[in-house]
């Protein structure tokens, strides 16, 4: 028998008030009664309301083992990635309220435009450049190297924006790139196998760059793979000044 | 849920802190300059002076030391994290920065009395 079965099997502790937002961005709330069960996460009270209550619930998941990033929601006040939030831990009083991602337009329900959230990782020069263009040789890379680490530290971003929702700055200052598109900057500007790197730091030396942060810091507490988009982006404002200092942007 | 629990956290409050001390600054620094303005009519400096005596104002100048040292302290702090390679101890700093204000305006209270 699989664990699958199990929980189909499980009997509920409980019964959760679920609130989620329905519609676009001038939608509302709408409530459901969910069965509470052991080990139940908020992407399966989700699922659960989408096949036995209103199938026309829009909401997006992939994975459902927290690799993909898709599945971020708003719950009770906090973004989160679903799929690995347990209901036992974030419910208040048996209640749950689930919205879509902040700072990102809402197509419908649970469903936000990631567009925007993508763009400003283009805008940030979030891509790679390589050096021998063409190549087939593997660039050899020392892991222990201090830029590698700095690279390493900051590499594991799923994509999710949870940051971007977290982040007062990025609500406050549209054209501001975000800790995930400076995050990924970061990387780039301690790759050395990169070829661009002061093309990195002159895109992200501008208004709406890194130095818009305010180090509020809310992006490094909510992101749930514990990076420190603040360190990296205070990593930026430190190499930006030294190559301005240096004349080389 | 209108509250934003995101942003219950050291370095938001922090950060906050900051903003609200120095926008609490920029309001008093015309007060503070009408005053010494005075300076040029000797009997309504006294006058002033005299007034400021009174404990009430004291105590309001405990607070404007409070806002002073918060912003000062919590100033270094972002000098700190924007300039120096990336420490862990951010919560250790931020405890330290109102640490030293709080005892910069209790020092002050104690002082003034």
């Amino acid at each position: 028998m699989t664990s699958n079965r199990d929980a189909a099997d499980a009997k509920p502790i409980g019964e959760l008030q679920v609130s989620i937002w329905r519609g676009g961005d001038d939608g509302e709330l709408q409530t459901f009664t969910v069965p509470h069960y052991e080990s139940q996460t908020v992407l399966d009270v989700v699922t659960w309301v989408q096949h036995k209550l209103d199938p026309g619930l829009s909401y997006r998941f992939s994975c459902r083992v927290g690799m993909c990033g898709t599945c971020a929601m708003t719950v009770n006040g906090r973004p989160r990635w679903t799929c690995r939030t347990h209901v036992s831990r974030v419910a208040s009083h048996g209640a749950l309220e689930i919205r879509p991602l902040r700072n990102l337009p809402v197509i419908k329900d649970l469903v936000v435009d990631m567009a925007p959230f993508f763009d400003k990782w283009r805008d940030g020069r979030g891509y790679f450049t390589p050096s021998q263009a063409g190549s087939l040789t593997v660039a050899p890379v020392d892991g222990n190297s201090p830029a590698r680490k700095l690279a390493s530290a900051a590499i594991e971003c799923i994509g999710c924006a949870v940051c971007h929702a977290a982040c007062d700055v990025v609500a406050w200052q549209p054209d501001y790139l975000g800790p995930a598109a400076l995050n990924r900057a970061w990387t780039l500007v301690n790759d050395e196998r990169d070829n661009d790197r002061s093309g990195h730091l002159a895109a992200v030396a501008v208004a709406g760059g890194c130095h818009g942060c305010h180090s509020t810091g809310s992006c490094a507490s909510h992101c749930p793979n514990s990076l420190n988009p603040t360190a990296s982006i205070a990593g930026l404002k430190r190499e930006v000044t030294k190559a301005m200092l240096k004349g080389e942007l | 849920m209108s509250y934003m629990p995101a942003r219950n956290h050291a370095a938001y409050w922090a950060f906050a802190a900051h903003r609200l001390s120095g926008l609490a600054l920029a309001v008093f620094l015309p007060l503070h300059l009408y005053v010494l303005s005075m300076a040029i009519n000797q009997a309504a400096l006294n006058g002033f002076l005299d007034w400021a005596e009174n404990p009430l104002v004291k105590l309001a100048e405990t607070g404007l030391i409070m806002l002073l040292a918060v912003h000062l302290t919590g100033g270094l702090r972002l000098l700190a994290l924007e300039f120096l390679p990336w420490s862990e101890a951010q919560k250790t700093r931020i405890a330290l920065a109102f640490g030293l204000a709080l005892a910069a305006g209790l020092l002050f209270f104690v002082l003034a009395w």
